[in-house]
């Protein structure tokens, strides 16, 4: 017996890994590019959360259709990939069907991957569906042109193809099987690739090795080239989005940070004894950040770069934005995909630096994301609600705000009116604050 | 209006050496905006009638710094949240409650890790609260049966989580309580949120509160029900957008329940 296959197997097997160990370190260190944030308290409430949100998927089944279609390509995937296991123990070892002495369980394992995969290729012809015939709005959003559109097909491509090959490869073992070939060990259950026999009976056993062969290899060889796509693809969600929902914001929804150094500074003013002069007490000092609020990446947190990346582009929270709805240029989703394709950008660049990020004028702020989308937002936390993973697209929001604002003091006009009332007068509007219980006096 | 209303400051309790049992944080606009300073009146009315030991800051009250915060300008808001909380600290305040979801929010959430930890209820919550201590009677009235759709403000529901409250009291006052297609967790911005209140709407094609006010209109209620001050003054004039201000009024839950009590 030749040992060429499985050498060929381990060096295809190898490769993938190393393709796939590299990506996820540039993923990593990008991730980290971004400030500090603490997300590793209450490891419990974390857990849990993850549990239900992303292994449980509750947040997908708001949407019953979506949801459900969701489900079933998601319980597919996830014990599809037992067989996969199986695989690639076979094909270094050069073994087939190596778990086959566990019987029935054998059997049914099998013949429910089978079924799975029927009902994959079915939602998948439905997915493709909704976003290619149906006119469904989330999905006709102006950033899903180009790159986002075509990503999406493909994924669903890729698993129309993987899910027949699945099925091609079990029905001719299976029909060798029948024929009693030696290497064939009789084993597994084939509910769904039983009705494909009829292509193979007349073929002769040769042959339907090649088959079998062929379909077993493009099979493995395509998982293995799908796991090197997510990096580049909306896809990488499946594996981040544990970490992201893990990590997400367990607060109230409606409490924005305080940042701490300007709490230091307002101390200061408002303390009638401080001294402006004073040496600054040890450990203090040089605390002042040298830019408040976010006009790039490298200002947001590592958390909202992970969430760029999770980001499943389902555009649920576009399509639940009240500017959105009324045909404001801001769509939550957008901001996310912004943050990702800058961030990237900034990665490659510091890839061709040797290490070192070199400044390339550009930034989020501006290059990516405008100051009309960033002004239209109501704050309403609608997007944050709808997010199935975890994505706080309205903390990116808020955070270039703070930049726009306390760095380039560029407000619209009329909010900096109502600012400049509340620091005259204590209220939005211009009305005196000794006049603010009037009120209790008439009638 | 029966009697004139009481409405007794921090300062004058700090007089008397007393503690009021809530400071009642009444907000810019419960102070100055006229739709919304009868809001005001109908809390401090029912205060009044049951003999809750309230009181104001009055003339001591300044902006919360919400709409600074939500603008960006940290800077303007922490100024604004240190300048209360040194007032109230003073005062020792424990527990605030306010009919503007903005201030609640700010004060319970944000000002915390700024040195002010208070007990913050919203206005809604705190008639629930009332109500099931049996010092508040709610009753149908004139509400009976009538049609009514509840706008959940943002900064009540989804960033604080509290859709309940204001549904009780309006099932208490025995209305039929239709909801809009989008409520709840998924119910739909008035456009105010996030500083937008004072500013114009950037290009779209249609203003946010006429979109909601849409929303509200295919229930076809006789009254919209709202909780915030803000709410308010966008869907009134979504109403009036549409031309149906002489049929549809547009009442926060406080109102109904003063209204219901002839106060
Ligand atoms: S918070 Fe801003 S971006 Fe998010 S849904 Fe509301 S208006 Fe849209
Ligand atoms: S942020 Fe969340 S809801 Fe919005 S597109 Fe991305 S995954 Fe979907």
């Amino acid at each position: 017996m030749s040992y060429l296959p499985q050498l060929l197997f381990v060096i295809a097997f190898a490769y993938a890994v190393y393709f796939f160990a590299r990506n996820v370190k540039r993923l990593r260190r990008n991730i980290l590019l971004g400030k500090d944030v603490d997300r590793k308290d209450r490891k419990s409430e974390r857990l849990s959360q993850m549990i239900r949100v992303a292994l449980g998927q509750s947040k997908m089944v708001t949407r019953p259709i979506a949801g459900t279609l969701h489900v079933i390509i998601y319980v597919g995937f996830v014990i599809i990939n037992i067989e996969v296991l199986e695989i690639i123990i076979d094909g270094i070892s050069g073994q087939h069907r190596i778990f086959a002495f566990l019987c029935p369980v054998y059997s049914f394992l099998i013949g429910s991957f089978e079924i799975l995969a029927l009902l994959v290729l079915i939602t998948v012809i439905l997915f493709w569906t909704r976003r290619n015939i149906m006119r469904i709005k989330r999905f006709l959003s102006p950033e899903l042109k180009g790159w986002p559109k075509n990503d999406a097909n493909l994924i669903l491509y890729f698993e129309v193809v993987l899910m027949v090959l699945f099925l091609t490869m079990n029905a001719a073992d299976y029909q060798l099987q029948l024929n009693n070939h030696e290497a064939y060990v009789k084993a597994g259950a084939f509910p769904v690739s039983q009705f494909l026999l009829p292509l193979f009976e007349n073929m002769s056993s040769a042959t339907l090795v090649i088959v079998e062969r062929t379909a077993w290899w493009a099979h493995i060889l395509g998982i293995l080239f799908f796991l090197n796509y997510l990096y580049y693809s909306k896809h990488l969600h499946i594996l981040l989005a544990f970490p992201n929902v893990y990590f997400a914001n367990l607060e109230e929804k409606g409490k924005f940070k305080n940042l701490d150094s300007v709490t230091n500074e307002v101390k200061m003013m408002l303390d009638p004894n401080a001294d402006p002069f004073a040496e600054p007490a040890e450990g203090e000092g040089d605390e002042v950040p040298e830019k408040f609020g976010a006009s790039d990446v490298s200002d947001l947190s590592w958390f909202q770069l992970l969430s760029a990346y999770t980001c499943t582009e389902c555009g649920r929270c576009t399509s639940e934005c009240p500017a959105n709805q009324t045909g404001k240029k801001l769509s939550p989703r957008k901001i996310m995909m912004d943050t990702r394709d800058r961030l990237e950008e900034v990665g490659k660049n510091i890839d061709a630096n040797k290490g070192e990020f070199q400044p390339d004028g550009k930034q989020l702020l501006d290059d990516y994301i405008s100051r009309e989308e960033l002004w239209a937002c109501t704050t309403c936390n609608a997007c944050v609600e709808a997010c199935p993973v975890g994505i706080d697209p309205l903390s990116i929001i808020m955070d270039m705000r703070q930049y726009l604002v306390m760095e380039e003091s560029a407000a619209p006009a009329e909010l900096n009116n109502a600012m400049s009332n509340i620091e005259n007068n204590a209220a939005p509007w211009p009305y005196n604050q000794q006049d603010r219980l009037n009120w209790a006096k008439e009638a | 209006m029966s009697e004139a209303m009481r409405v007794p400051t921090m300062a004058e309790y700090m007089a008397e050496g007393k503690q009021p049992e809530v400071l009642f944080w009444v907000g810019c606009a419960g102070s100055f905006d006229d739709r919304a300073k009868k809001i005001t009146k109908a809390f401090v009315k029912i205060l009044n009638k049951i003999g809750v030991d309230f009181a104001v800051l009055g003339t001591e009250e300044a902006c919360t710094g919400d709409p600074a915060k939500r603008a960006g300008n940290e800077f303007l808001f922490q100024m604004q949240a240190m300048t209360n909380i040194e007032v109230m600290n003073a005062y020792e305040v424990k527990k605030v409650v306010t009919t503007c979801p903005h201030c609640f929010n700010t004060i319970k959430n944000e000002y915390p890790s700024l040195g002010g930890e208070y007990q913050v209820m919203h206005h809604t919550q705190f008639l629930k609260q009332l109500l099931n201590e049996g010092r508040l009677k709610v009753e149908g009235g004139k509400y009976k049966g009538k049609r009514i759709t509840f706008h959940d403000p943002c900064y009540l529901g989804r960033a604080n989580d509290e859709y309940e409250a204001p549904r009780e009291l309006l099932r208490k006052l025995e209305v039929e309580l239709v909801e809009m297609k989008s409520c709840k967790t998924r119910a739909l911005c008035c456009g105010a949120g996030g500083a937008q209140m004072f500013k114009d709407a950037e290009k779209g094609d249609k203003e946010v509160n006429i979109h909601r006010t849409e929303e509200a209109l295919e229930t076809q209620p006789s009254i919209i029900a709202a909780g915030c001050p803000f709410c308010n003054t966008m869907m009134t004039d979504g109403v009036k957008n549409k031309e149906k201000q002489d049929d549809i009024e547009v009442l926060d839950v406080v109102e109904m329940i003063a209204n219901a009590e002839d106060l």
